[in-house]
C-alpha cells in the first residue's frame, strides 16, 4: 500500500471526520451564544454536516486503501460503506427527534451536537487500524451516547437508563481495554497489521485470554448475548428518538468494529475466535426470538429484535470468509432500513400529547392509518425474513456464507430461531390487521414521514434491483481480505 | 415490450390490477363495486394472457419454453422465467381458477373489499411466479411470498378461529421452507448457480443428495400436505373465506407436488429412489388415516379438507413410483383435484352464504329446493370419489397403476383409499342433499342464482370433459415425463454400476 511519509500525516482520508469535528465546534459556539433560540439552527446545521460528510464519504474514490496517522487510521471500501450507514443512521436520528423533543419540551441544542460527536466516534471506530484508535473512537461514541440516553433528565426512567448504560458500558470498556492490553503484551504491538504479522496458529494462552476479553467488550457494544442485559432497559427508558438512534448508527459501528478486529487483526487465529462468535451468535438468536415473545412494550420488543438480529449478522462473521463479511454488510444495510422504518412508526403513535408504547396500542391500525400499518407490516415481515422483502436477502447472504463455510448446524439453528422470531413479528401484524381499531393517532410528523418513506422503499423494493447494494457490500468485504 | 416477455407480463398484470384498486377513491359502495369489477377484469385479462402463452407453447417439446432471463442479484442468480410440460398446466390452472375466486367473493366479502382483492391479486402473482420461476432463489422467493397475502386473507376475512388458523398456516409452512432455503444454498455452492436448467444437468454426490432431499422434503411435505404435517390444512380451510379455500386446495397444495417433480425427482434421483419407501408409507397412512378422519367430520369444509389430504397422498404415491404411469397419474390428479376440490369449496360457499353454517347436521333435503345445486354437487362428489367418466378417475387410476408396477403391496393398500373416499363423499352428499327437508331454516332456501350458475357451469363441464377425454392434459405432460424418466434411469443405472464396480476395484 502506498503511504506518504512526511512531517504532517496525510489528511485526505480524514476529510469527513474533519468536516464533522470543525462543524460541531462551530455549532457548539453558535448554541452557546444564542442559547435556546438556536435549537432549530443547530439541528439544521447538524443535519447538513452529516449529509455533507456522507457526500464526501460516498464520493471518495472507490477501491482505494489508504492508511494515515502512522497507520492508526485506515480508509477502504469497507470503511466507506459502513461510514455511509453510520451517517445515514445519525441523520435519521436527528430527523426523527425534532417533533418528539418539541412536544416533550426537552428541545435543547445539545442533542444534535451529541449525535454528531458520537458519529465522529463511530467513524473512528469503523476506520480504526490499531487498538488505541479503536478504543478512542469507542469511548467518544459511548460517552456521547450515555448523555443522550438520559436526555429527558426529569424523567425517572430516562435517567435510570442513562446510568445503567454508563455503568455497564464502563465495565465493558474496561474489559475491552484489558483484552487489548493482553494482546499488546503478548504481541508487542497495537497495530492490526503488526498483530497479524506476529500471531500464528498456535497462539499462547495469554492471546486467547485477550481475545476473550476483547470479544466480551465488543459483544456488549453490539448488545449480543451474554452481554445484552442492558439493552431492553436502556431501549425502554431512553426517549424514543434516542432509542431509534441506539438501534441504528451505533449498531453499524459496533458491528464494523467487531469485523475489523477479528478479520483485520486476528485472521490467522480464526479457530480461536470462531467458536466464541458461533456461541454468541446462537445465544443471541435464541434469546432474541424466545424472550421477545412475552414483550408488550414495543420498544422492548425492538430491543430483543435487535439482539436477535445481531445474532444473525454474526453468522456471517463466524464464517470468517469474504462471503460472510459481504453477508454482514448486506445485513447491516437492510437492518438499518428496517429498524429506522419501524421506529418512524413507533414515534408516530401519539394522541393528544401522549405517546403510546405497547403493542396493543397498534390494534386496528390498518383501519385508521392504512399506509402506516402497511409499512409497519412490511417491516415486520421483513424482520421475520419473508421474501420478497429485503430482510429475506439479508438472511440469505449470511446463511449462504455459513453453509459454504460448513457451519450447517449454526445455519439450521439460525433458520429455526427465525421461525420462532416470526411468531412475534406476526403478532404485531395480527394486532394491526385482525383486531378492532382504537381512536386514530395524530398525523405523522414530517421527519418520520421522510425516514419511513425512504426505508419502506428500500425494504419493499429491494428485490427489484438488489445488484447495486450487493455489489457495494461485495467490494467492502473484498477490501478486508 | 420493454424487453419483457409474456411471462413477465403474467406477473405484472395482477400487480397492476392491485395498484389500480388501491387508487380507487369515492364513496364506499362505488369503491366496493369498482374493486370487484377491476379484480375480475384483471384476472380475466391474466387468464387470456396465459392462453396466449399456451398458444405459443409447443407441447411436443420437453424443453423450457418462453424463456426470459434478466439480470438480477448476480450473474449466477438471475431473474429467469420459463415453462415446460410440468409447469404449463399448473400455471393455466392458476389463472383459470382466479376469476372463479373473485366471483365467489362477490357478495360474501363485504368488509375491507379493496384490501381483499389487492391481497388476492398479489397472491396470484406469487402463484404464477412459483410455476414460472427457472431459478431456485426466485422460486423460493415466490413460494414464500405467497404466505403474506394468504396469512392476511385467512386472518382478516376468516371465521371464528381465524387467528389461530392463520398463525398455524404461516409458521408451519415457514418452518418447512427455511430448511429448503438452506438446501438451495448448498446447491448453489456446489453447482455455482441456482439456474434450474443447469441444476437439472448437475449430478450431486450421493450423501449430499440425501441431506438435500430431506431438506426439500421438509418444505414440500408441509405444503402438500403429507401426514403427519397436515394438521394446518383443516384449520386453514375451515377458517378461510370460500375463495381462500379454493386457492388453498386448488393451487397452494399443488406447489408441494410441483416442487417434487421440479426439484426432488430430477435433481436428486438417487435420494428419491432411496426414500421412495418412506414416501409410500406416509402416503398410505395419509390415504387411509385421513379418509377415516374425514368420515367422522361434522363440518363440511373440514371433511373436504381431509379428503384433500387423502388425494394428495395419491399424488405423492404416484410421483415416487418413478415410472411413467405413476408420474403422469399424479400430475393429472393434481390438475383434476385443483378443479374438483376448488369446485367443492365453491359449492360449500354457496350454501354457507345462505345459511352461514358449515355444520353437516344443519342441512338435509336440499335437493327439494335446490335441484340445480344438487346436480352440480353430484358431479363434483363423483369426481372426488373417482368415478369413471370424471376427471378424478383418470388420475387415481394411473397413479395406482404406477404403484402396482412399482410395488403391488402399496397399490393394494391404496385401493382402500378409493373405497373410503366413496364412503365419506357419498355419505356427505346423502346427509346434505337427500333426506327430508324438515329444518325450518331451510324452507326458504333458494337455488343457484345467475352468478353462481356462471361460476359452476364451466367447472362441471371441465370435470366431465377431462374425465372422458384426458388426452389434452396428458399429452402436455408426456414429453417432460419421458425426459424426466430417462434422466432418472440413467442416474440410477450409473449408481448401480458404480456400486457393482466398487468391490471389483478393491
Amino acid at each position: 500500500m502506498p503511504t506518504v511519509h512526511s512531517v504532517l500525516p496525510t489528511l485526505a482520508p480524514l476529510i469527513p471526520e474533519i468536516i464533522l469535528s470543525v462543524g460541531v465546534m462551530v455549532l457548539i459556539l453558535y448554541g452557546a451564544f444564542r442559547g435556546e433560540r438556536s435549537v432549530e439552527g443547530v439541528n439544521v446545521g447538524a443535519l447538513i454536516l452529516l449529509l455533507l460528510a456522507l457526500f464526501v464519504v460516498v464520493s471518495q474514490a472507490p477501491g482505494i486503501k489508504v492508511t494515515t496517522l502512522s497507520g492508526a487510521f485506515i480508509q477502504d471500501s469497507f470503511a466507506k460503506v459502513m461510514k455511509a450507514l453510520v451517517l445515514l443512521g445519525s441523520a435519521a436520528a436527528i430527523l426523527l427527534s425534532r417533533d418528539y423533543f418539541q412536544r416533550e419540551r426537552i428541545d435543547r441544542f445539545e442533542y444534535p451536537i451529541l449525535i454528531v460527536l458520537s458519529t465522529i466516534g463511530m467513524m473512528v471506530m469503523v476506520s480504526a487500524n490499531d487498538l488505541i484508535a479503536l478504543y478512542l473512537g469507542l469511548e467518544l461514541q459511548s460517552l456521547a451516547a450515555y448523555v443522550i440516553a438520559s436526555f429527558h433528565r426529569d424523567d425517572l426512567k430516562s435517567t435510570e437508563a442513562g446510568l445503567k448504560y454508563f455503568v455497564l458500558g464502563a465495565l465493558s470498556s474496561g474489559m475491552l481495554l484489558y483484552g487489548s492490553s493482553l494482546i499488546y503484551g503478548f504481541t508487542g504491538t497495537v497495530s492490526f497489521p503488526g498483530i497479524v504479522s506476529v500471531l500464528n496458529e498456535n497462539a499462547g494462552f495469554g492471546i486467547v485470554l485477550g481475545i476473550v476479553f476483547v470479544a466480551a467488550g465488543v459483544a456488549f457494544k453490539m448488545s449480543a448475548v451474554p452481554f445484552h442485559m442492558w439493552t431492553p432497559d436502556v431501549y425502554e427508558g431512553s426517549p424514543t428518538p434516542v432509542t431509534a438512534f441506539f438501534a441504528s448508527a451505533p449498531k453499524m459501528a459496533a458491528v464494523a468494529m467487531t469485523v475489523r478486529v477479528f478479520i483485520g487483526a486476528l485472521p490467522d487465529v480464526t479457530a480461536i475466535w470462531q467458536q466464541i462468535i458461533v456461541f454468541i451468535s446462537i445465544a443471541s438468536m435464541a434469546l432474541g426470538s424466545f424472550a421477545a415473545i412475552g414483550q408488550r412494550n414495543i420498544k422492548r420488543l425492538m430491543a430483543y429484535s435487535s439482539i436477535g438480529n445481531i445474532g444473525y449478522a454474526l453468522i456471517g462473521l463466524a464464517s470468517g470468509s469474504e462471503e460472510g463479511i459481504r453477508g454482514v454488510v448486506i445485513y447491516m444495510i437492510i437492518y438499518l432500513a428496517m429498524t429506522l422504518g419501524a421506529f418512524a412508526i413507533i414515534l408516530s403513535m401519539r394522541r393528544r400529547n401522549e405517546m403510546f408504547e405497547t403493542i396493543e396500542d397498534l390494534s386496528g391500525l390498518s383501519r385508521t392509518h392504512p399506509w402506516m400499518a402497511f409499512c409497519l407490516a412490511m417491516m415486520m415481515f421483513s424482520l421475520a425474513g419473508i421474501p420478497p422483502l429485503a430482510g429475506f436477502f439479508a438472511k440469505f447472504y449470511v446463511f449462504a456464507a455459513a453453509i459454504k463455510a460448513g457451519l450447517v448446524v449454526l445455519a439450521v439453528i439460525g433458520v429455526v430461531t427465525s421461525v420462532v422470531g416470526a411468531y412475534y413479528y406476526l403478532r404485531v401484524v395480527r394486532i394491526m390487521y385482525f383486531d378492532e381499531p382504537k381512536a386514530p393517532y395524530e398525523a405523522m410528523p414530517i421527519g418520520s414521514l421522510v425516514v419511513l418513506t425512504l426505508s419502506s422503499i428500500v425494504v419493499i423494493l429491494f428485490w427489484l434491483l438488489p445488484a447495486p447494494l450487493v455489489g457495494a457490500a461485495g467490494a467492502a468485504a473484498k477490501s478486508l481480505f | 415490450m420493454f424487453g419483457l416477455g409474456i411471462l413477465s407480463g403474467l406477473l405484472i398484470v395482477p400487480l397492476c390490477g392491485a395498484a389500480f384498486i388501491l387508487t380507487l377513491r369515492g364513496d364506499e359502495e362505488s369503491v366496493k363495486r369498482n374493486a370487484r369489477w377491476a379484480a375480475l377484469a384483471t384476472t380475466i385479462v391474466t387468464f387470456l394472457l396465459s392462453l396466449v402463452a399456451w398458444n405459443r407453447f409447443d407441447p411436443s417439446s420437453p424443453s423450457f419454453q418462453l424463456v426470459e432471463s434478466h439480470a438480477w442479484i448476480t450473474e449466477t442468480i438471475r431473474f429467469k422465467l420459463g415453462l415446460d410440460g410440468f409447469s404449463m398446466p399448473l400455471m393455466l390452472l392458476t389463472t383459470f381458477l382466479m376469476p372463479f375466486c373473485i366471483g365467489a367473493s362477490w357478495h360474501s366479502i363485504d368488509t375491507r373489499v379493496k384490501e381483499y382483492f389487492v391481497a388476492f391479486l398479489v397472491l396470484e402473482t406469487t402463484m404464477i411466479g412459483v410455476f414460472c420461476a427457472l431459478d431456485l432463489v426466485l422460486f423460493y422467493l415466490f413460494f414464500e411470498a405467497g404466505l403474506i397475502p394468504m396469512f392476511l386473507i385467512i386472518g382478516i376475512w376468516g371465521g371464528k378461529r381465524r387467528i389461530y388458523a392463520s398463525f398455524k398456516f404461516f409458521l408451519y409452512t415457514l418452518l418447512g421452507s427455511v430448511l429448503m432455503l438452506l438446501a438451495i444454498m448448498a446447491m448453489y455452492w456446489y453447482a455455482g448457480t441456482t439456474d434450474i436448467p443447469t441444476l437439472l444437468q448437475t449430478r450431486f454426490p450421493a450423501h449430499m443428495q440425501t441431506w438435500l432431499w430431506l431438506a426439500f422434503f421438509a418444505s414440500f411435505a408441509v405444503k402438500m400436505p403429507m401426514w403427519p404435517v397436515h394438521t394446518w390444512l383443516p384449520d386453514a380451510h375451515v377458517e378461510a373465506p370460500t375463495a381462500g379455500s379454493v386457492i388453498l386446495a386448488g393451487i397452494l397444495l399443488k406447489m408441494g407436488g410441483y416442487g417434487f417433480i421440479r426439484i426432488s425427482l430430477p435433481m436428486l434421483p438417487d435420494a428419491s429412489h432411496e426414500f421412495a419407501p418412506l414416501v409410500f408409507a406416509l402416503s398410505i397412512i395419509a390415504i387411509i388415516f385421513t379418509s377415516l378422519t374425514a368420515m367422522m367430520q361434522t363440518d363440511i369444509k373440514k371433511l373436504i379438507a381431509y379428503s384433500s389430504v387423502a388425494h394428495m397422498g395419491f399424488v405423492t404415491l404416484g410421483l415416487f413410483t418413478l415410472n411413467e404411469q405413476g408420474i403422469q397419474g399424479a400430475l393429472f390428479l393434481m390438475i383434476s383435484h385443483g378443479i374438483v376440490s376448488g369446485a367443492l369449496f365453491l359449492c360449500v360457499g354457496v350454501v354457507y352464504d345462505r345459511m352461514h353454517t358449515r355444520e353437516i347436521a344443519a342441512y338435509g333435503g336440499l335437493v327439494k329446493r335446490m335441484p340445480l345445486y344438487a346436480a352440480a354437487m353430484m358431479v363434483f362428489t363423483m369426481a372426488n370419489v373417482g368415478l369413471p367418466g370424471t376427471s378424478g378417475f383418470v388420475g387415481e387410476f394411473l397413479a395406482m397403476m404406477g404403484a402396482f408396477k412399482a410395488n403391488p403391496t402399496v397399490a393394494f393398500f391404496s385401493v382402500f383409499g378409493i373405497i373410503l373416499s366413496a364412503g365419506y363423499a357419498l355419505w356427505l352428499y346423502a346427509r346434505v342433499i337427500y333426506g327430508k327437508l324438515e329444518k325450518p331454516s331451510l324452507q326458504g332456501i333458494l337455488d343457484l342464482d345467475t352468478r353462481e350458475k356462471i361460476i359452476l357451469a364451466p367447472l362441471v363441464a371441465l370435470t366431465i370433459y377431462y374425465g372422458v377425454h384426458p388426452a389434452p392434459i396428458l399429452d402436455v405432460f408426456a414429453p417432460s415425463t419421458e425426459q424426466l424418466m430417462a434422466g432418472i434411469r440413467t442416474a440410477l443405472s450409473n449408481t448401480q454400476t458404480a456400486a457393482a464396480a466398487l468391490p471389483l476395484a478393491r
